[in-house]
């Protein structure tokens, strides 16, 4: 039998194949979003901004925030569960540059205003074919079973029979 | 306070909020249920950076924004409003370095909900980047009675 992988090595590769999904996009940057990694497992985590605010009466977090922090968790998700297989079967190097899954609709369903603070939110991929998928996501801020927002979308699987 | 009046508080307010800030959404246009506003190309906006196109969330704020603001300026609907349901469809990606433009109407208004459709546009009006469709609550107070 094969001796296991030093559970360092493991780690360090999966780390790297999620930094490399999130380090290229500007925008997950500048709206400050990180992910949680727990074996396949990912939380997304929004640590809140003023740059945030929507109502500065209230105040909440702009409806806009939210439904883009959804469709980042979603299609971040779904290119995990895409290039697991190969980053875990060793048998092809991901490329230097992966290519994201294109949303084709996006629906977010506002539960309750998003409070000034931190909010998380997993996603839950229910169908991934070669073409398209289909992926759920729900956030939240202090209780896990009190959402603030869900949401569901389609997206263009990207063509992974071609090199980049 | 007469249309005008409200078209103008509204247009302030959004201007004023913070993400509407830190995007530099311009209210071009607004009044009587409906809502004309744009954003500028920014690189911190890109969503994929193989082709510089702006992500999807941006125009997901931008897309709330112009709704909620043409909720906002019906006269039988107005302020505050919040979002119940927003769906957006990606027809094409943006052109990098073309300012977005949505535009927003406000088509129905009930006692407690507004329905708003909305579409968003590059410099190639003529096919749109992307639609909207929306539901926002109306508020309390200035909702119809008769």
């Amino acid at each position: 039998m094969n001796k296991p992988e030093p559970v360092q090595v493991i780690k360090q590769r999966r780390d790297a194949a999620l930094q490399q999904l999130l380090s290229d996009v500007p925008y997950i940057q500048f709206l400050g979003v990180q992910f949680d990694r727990r074996g396949d497992e990912l939380t997304a985590v929004l640590p809140f901004k003023e740059d945030h605010i929507g109502n500065p009466m209230l105040p909440a977090i702009h409806g806009g925030v939210t439904a883009a922090f959804l469709e980042i968790t979603a299609i971040i998700q779904l290119s995990w569960a895409m290039i697991w297989d190969d980053m875990e079967g060793k048998t092809v190097d991901l490329p230097d540059r992966i290519q994201l899954p294109k949303t084709i609709d996006f629906t977010v369903d506002y539960l309750r205003s998003g409070l000034p603070r931190d909010a998380y939110a997993r996603a839950r991929v229910n169908r991934s074919g070669r073409r398209y998928a289909s992926v759920h996501v729900e956030a939240w801020q202090d209780n896990r079973t009190k959402l603030f927002a869900q949401g569901t979308g389609h997206f263009l699987m990207p063509d992974r029979t071609k090199a980049p | 306070m007469t249309p005008e009046n409200q078209a103008e508080m509204v247009a302030d307010f959004i201007q004023n909020m913070p993400h509407a800030k830190a995007l530099s959404m311009l209210v071009e246009r607004s009044g009587a249920g409906e809502a004309v506003i744009s954003m500028p190309y920014d690189t911190r906006l890109i969503g994929d950076p193989e082709t510089g196109v702006i992500h999807g969330g941006a125009v997901s704020a931008l897309m709330d924004t112009c709704c909620g603001t043409a909720v906002m300026c019906h006269p039988n609907a107005g302020v505050p409003t919040a979002t119940l349901d927003l769906r957006i469809d990606y027809m094409r990606s943006a052109t990098p370095g073309d300012r977005i433009t949505a535009t927003a109407t406000c088509y129905h208004v009930t006692r407690n909900v507004a329905f708003v459709r909305a579409v968003a546009t590059d410099a190639d009006t003529d096919r749109p980047v992307a639609t909207a469709t929306g539901a926002f609550t109306v508020p309390q107070q200035k909702a119809v009675t008769s």
